[in-house]
């Protein structure tokens, strides 16, 4: 069998290193390479969701080779129903970030190119590493190329917001690591086999005494990276400066690592104290989604509207996964495609404004559907798969996470479908101000339409979008066996 | 015929995307015969389909599944058709009346340089509305209730460059939107109580699972009927519908008027296995139904935009309806909605036409004298008038009496005098229109030389304004006699017992049951005659005030001055949300963002940034370079470790 998943990790890296070969002055030799190098990834990924089989829980396209075999580290890879749609959304949205990037990134083409395909090569690592020291180093390094993105080529308050950045996860990742080892000692202790292999792991029941502890570090580190309430100040600064292409992979993508953290590792290590904080942490996702909402509808930078949008988004996921049944937790993890789809498109259609205005306050615009009227279309449509609207993909994750939620207490439903009244709100809102009215700004009477390429990306998310609000079965027929799995061990 | 069905809503569906993806490259012509001609087919489609269900009597319920959409454990749902009496009615007007105004716009909307986009707007309207009527379970009904939504969003602001027109289509979506968070939750409570949204199972459970007032029942009635009262704008929700007047009127006639709104009305009437269980909701209903019919009458009465005029009579019409459906009488509900589709769109695009002719001027203080001038406009206009007045055998004489008999005879006494007397104001709000603009003195002068414009987008011309009036294209009359017939006959097929037989009544058996017995023809004639009376009250004081003495209405309005200015304002019901919700709303969130967002939580993040900064200060303190310092700490950092070792 083709080893899939090394050749994800591993592709990237090569693109990385050819592109280090190429002259610096040769922007569009880079731009192609990195471009092709996303391409062949994506195929190649088409190709593992393809084979994948939908029947079986267990972990597939396995690979395992020992590292440092006196510690129990080994290179240890393989996907489930749980990662294999990350492992996609992935491979996706790096496409749409190289091609978004063509024209809004002028300096520094070439490093910029290398850390994004590093960037790919660490995030497929994060979601098919069944090792826990392997899955930790792909994890921190996610985080050293996502900071230069937004250090060197974002925004104004570029170095204040990548530092903040950097110190808000990088404190959730130590402890993250401190418990990784206290969980990998505990398991010697208990059975006398130092490993950080996962399942090796999931086969001794964590002590109950110890489960408390370990969740609550794990989920702190999970919860900065999601981000839920109160530990998301950090994302609408990251958001802002960030260029384009790193807003979109950093909500696309980089947040689902915490999601997906939780998933992986805290529920089925931890079953006992799951169930005892998903009330804690349900309570946390429902503030989320209605403080982000509401914070959202007063931004006056379409950005960091989207950000705080985003805060609301992912309240709806953590909701989802932690009411335990099928609905919630397919709901949750279909919900965490949907966001990379839509808070991506979304992202990436503030770019398109922002490359040819330079500013993203509210206040600049008024009247662009005027004189960009394709882009005022996708904008509209984009706009209302945020907004849940049935016939698009947020709707079907959205329900579903409220069905499950419902079943959990009927009263989460009820709180948290306040949030799709107030998504309504900041979103119809900002387009009001944004695309309609007379023109009234000198500056934005002459906008240019999209390009071929701007169009070409955005039909490529919007087939994606309206594929899962008609057709979810596509991608929620294989999360079902690992779903049920997952559940049965929690519950 | 039945696996024709899909094709239905898919027509409309396939005009809307090859307009939305080519119309800007294709010529008007070919935009119009994929945008009318679609709608036209699924008419005729439509039309076999009904007589397929009419053909197969008491069996004609039919279920068509289309393919299995979400599985995720016991939640099973499919997108899947429900072809039965009710939904046939209901994709006969919607496709009739939906046809009908399609070819309306082709004039209407014929200098418009946005023709396409209106095309793909109103095709997608009409495929959502199908899917809402067809839907076989209660998560496809409400696939269709967000999409009509989102259609009525999208034509309301359709002149998005004016802000009123933008801000109108923002509020009908939020409040609506609030509206649907109540019939979400009641989607979702109707699948944990029975397992299953489709229509055929939960009805089938539901007598058996519960008894008759179970508060389980009660509440998800409720909770949908939230749905239907932002959707339908009922009070306290209606507030959205006369805004919606921003968008073109033949959007007026077609969404917010003859379709969309009346999406609530069938909702009720098709859970009425749900509503009979719980008598407190359908007390609910019905009292809001009534309420609103009156509140919005009175608002009526002193309105001077003649489609506000028209909006709030629909809103008023709406709440008939649902008295209807709240006493129970499920297809006098029903009746009254096909009745009210015909004469409300005659009306809304009979007011469109005076705006083709009075270059956008809707204010009837700027009309007057048109019945020469446009004679086609004039007289349909009139029977329209006199359908929704309830003036004897024209259709809304029927079906209103309908209504008002059962809420009567089931004994709802005050409800049915409310209905009474919104009746007599509904004849007299009409009428006043009527007579505004047609009769009466022209408000405005000739001017021959100046070629009217056709600007459709409300304008308002400050003072006397001069215009040059003239009779619509044939592609706005034809449709405008078409419904004058409809209006005036279509009230046939529901006649009271006394007068002969209700065909609509069996027809619906299959869907309804069979009929409740028959009203003593005593009381059915005393009802008729009050009925026709205040109609007629109406008409006459109508006549009297703007026709034979034109300064009572001004003394009024002098005389009683408070009460007047309350109605001109609707009751201030706008600016008291405001208030009470919007502004506070924004200032929750300016709060949470700049003092919990800004100050607490990044307060906090800094001041740990801060004393981390302070702390590794102190720290570097012992960051001396000097390698015999280093040798030093790590001596006696060692010497701690093991000696704690060994004392441990």
């Amino acid at each position: 069998m083709l080893a899939y998943l090394s050749l994800l990790i591993v592709l990237p890296l090569l693109g990385a290193l050819v592109l280090l070969f190429v002259p610096r002055q040769n922007n569009d030799a880079v731009r192609w390479i990195a471009l092709a190098t996303t391409l062949v990834e994506l195929a190649i990924s088409v190709a593992l969701f393809l084979s994948f089989r939908s029947d079986s829980a267990a972990a597939q396209f396995v690979e395992r080779v020992p590292w440092i075999p006196q510690l129990g580290i080994s290179y240890y890879v393989g996907v489930d129903g749980l990662s294999l749609l990350m492992v996609l959304l992935t491979a996706f949205l790096m496409v749409i970030a190289i091609g978004g990037s063509w024209a809004g990134i002028t300096e520094r083409v070439k490093e910029y190119h290398i850390i994004f395909l590093i960037l790919e090569a660490a995030v497929i690592g994060v979601f098919v590493a069944l090792d826990l020291f392997l899955f930790y180093v792909f994890w921190e390094f996610t985080l050293i190329p996502m900071a230069f993105l937004i250090g060197i080529w974002g925004h104004g308050r570029r170095v204040y917001a990548a530092v903040k950045f950097i110190l808000f996860t990088m404190f959730g990742s130590l402890l993250m690591l401190v418990s990784i080892l206290a969980l990998v000692f505990a398991h010697r202790d208990a059975t006398g086999v130092l490993t950080f292999a996962l399942p090796e792991i999931l086969k001794t029941p964590v002590p109950l005494g110890l489960q408390g502890l370990l969740f609550a570090a794990f989920a702190l580190a999970f919860a900065i990276k999601v981000p839920m309430f109160p530990f998301h100040t950090w994302l609408p600064d990251a958001h802002v400066e960030a260029p384009t292409a790193g807003s979109v992979i950093l909500a696309g993508v980089l947040l689902k690592m915490g999601t997906y953290g939780f998933i992986r590792f805290n529920m089925p290590l931890f079953p006992e104290a799951a169930r005892s904080f998903a009330p804690l942490l349900i309570v946390l996702a429902i503030i989320g989604i209605i403080y982000g909402a509401i914070v959202s509808a007063v931004q006056r930078d379409v950005k960091s509207l989207v950000a705080f949008s985003s805060v609301s988004h992912l309240g709806f996921v953590m909701l989802g996964l932690f009411a335990f049944n099928a609905q919630g937790m397919s709901g949750g993890i279909l919900q965490m495609v949907n966001h990379g789809l839509s808070t991506g498109a979304l992202f990436l259609l503030v770019g398109m404004l922002y490359e040819r205005r330079h500013t993203r306050l509210i206040a600049d615009f008024g009247g662009i559907a005027k004189v960009m009227p394709i882009f005022a279309a996708f904008f509209l449509l984009v706009m209302f798969s945020s907004v849940g609207l049935p016939g698009l993909n947020g709707f079907v994750g959205e329900f579903l996470i409220l069905v499950g939620a419902f079943q959990a207490n009927p009263w989460y439903a009820a709180f948290a479908a306040t949030g799709v009244v107030l998504s309504a709100i900041y979103l119809l809102w900002m387009y009001q101000r944004v695309m309609t009215g007379e023109v009234t700004k000198p500056e934005n009477a002459a906008l240019k339409d999209l390009s071929a390429r701007e169009i070409a990306l955005l039909v490529a998310l919007v087939v994606f979008i309206i594929w899962i609000g008609v057709y979810p079965r596509t991608f929620l027929d294989p999360i079902q066996a690992s779903v049920t799995n997952l559940l049965n061990v929690v519950r | 015929m039945i696996n024709y069905l899909w094709l239905v809503p898919a027509l409309p569906l396939a005009g809307a995307a090859i307009n939305a993806i080519f119309s800007r490259k294709m010529p008007r012509w070919l935009v119009s015969v994929l945008g009318v001609g679609s709608v036209g087919l699924s008419f005729l489609v439509a039309l076999a389909e009904f007589f397929t269900v009419l053909g197969a009597g008491a069996q004609g319920v039919f279920n068509v599944s289309i393919y299995s959409w979400i599985p995720v454990g016991n939640f099973k749902i499919d997108v899947a058709f429900l072809l039965d009496p009710l939904s046939a009615l209901m994709l006969l007007g919607v496709t009739g009346v939906g046809f009908l105004i399609h070819v309306y716009s082709t004039g209407y909307m014929a200098e418009d340089e946005s023709y396409g986009r209106f095309f793909t707007y109103l095709n997608l309207f009409v495929f959502s509305m199908l899917i809402l009527v067809l839907g076989s379970n209660y998560l496809l009904m409400y696939v269709g209730w967000a999409l009509v939504g989102l259609c009525s969003y999208l034509l309301i602001s359709f002149w998005f460059t004016r802000p009123a027109a933008a801000a109108a289509g923002k509020k009908a979506f939020i409040t609506t939107r609030i509206g649907d968070f109540g019939f979400g939750l009641g989607v979702i409570l109707i699948f944990v109580t029975f397992g299953s949204l489709n229509f055929a199972d939960v009805f089938a459970r539901a007598p058996q699972m519960f008894q008759l007032g179970a508060p389980i029942i009660t509440t998800i009635t409720l909770l949908l009927f939230a749905g239907a009262v932002g959707k339908s704008a009922q009070l306290p929700l209606y507030v959205w519908l006369p805004d919606a007047m921003e968008g073109p009127t033949p959007v007026s006639a077609l969404i917010h008027a003859a379709t969309m709104v009346t999406a609530g009305v069938y909702m009720v009437a098709r859970s009425h296995v749900l509503f009979s269980l719980a008598p407190f909701s359908s007390e609910v209903v019905a009292v809001i139904g009534a309420v609103t019919a009156l509140f919005a009458a009175t608002i009526a009465l002193t309105q001077m935009d003649l489609k506000r005029v028209l909006a709030y009579s629909t809103i008023s019409q709406l709440g008939y309806m649902f008295l209807g459906v709240g006493v129970a009488a499920y297809g006098a509900g029903i009746f009254h909605l096909m009745t009210h589709a015909f004469f409300k769109a005659l009306l809304f695009l009979a007011a469109g036409s005076v705006m083709h002719a009075m270059n956008g001027v809707i204010d009837m203080r700027q009309l007057g004298g048109l019945r020469s001038k446009m004679r086609w406009t004039y007289i349909t206009f009139f029977a329209a008038a006199l359908a929704i007045s309830g003036f004897p055998l024209f259709s809304g004489f029927f079906s209103k009496d309908e209504i008002l008999a059962q809420a009567f005879e089931s004994g709802h006494i005050i409800l049915w005098a409310i209905g009474l007397l919104t009746a007599g104001l509904t004849a007299f709000y009409i009428f006043r229109a009527f007579f505004l603009t047609f009769h009466t003195q022209a408000r405005w002068t000739e001017d021959e030389g100046r070629k009217t414009e056709s600007r459709h987008s409300p304008s308002s011309v400050v003072g006397h304004p001069s215009f040059h009036p003239h009779e619509s294209p044939a592609s706005m009359t034809v449709p405008l006699a078409i419904l004058a017939v409809l209006a005036v006959v279509a009230g046939f097929v529901g006649m009271p017992s006394v007068m002969g037989p209700n065909f609509l009544e069996g027809f619906f058996a299959p869907v309804f049951g069979e009929a409740a017995a028959a009203i003593p023809a005593g009381t059915e004639w005393m009802l008729i005659g009050a009925s026709v009376a205040v109609g007629l009250i109406g008409i006459g004081v109508a006549y009297w005030f703007y026709i034979a003495s034109p300064e009572i209405p001004v003394n009024l309005a002098a005389q009683f001055k408070g009460i007047y200015t309350l109605l001109w304002n609707k009751y201030y019901v706008d600016e008291f949300y405001s208030a009470v919700f919007v502004e506070p709303g924004r200032r929750l969130a300016m709060f949470l963002w700049q003092v919990i967002d800004v100050q607490v939580i990044d307060g906090f993040a800094n001041g740990l940034g801060r004393a981390m900064a302070s702390f590794s200060g102190a720290l570097r303190g012992w960051q001396t370079g000097y390698a015999r310092a280093y040798a030093l700490l790590m001596l006696v950092g060692t010497v701690i470790v093991i000696g704690w070792l060994m004392l441990r």
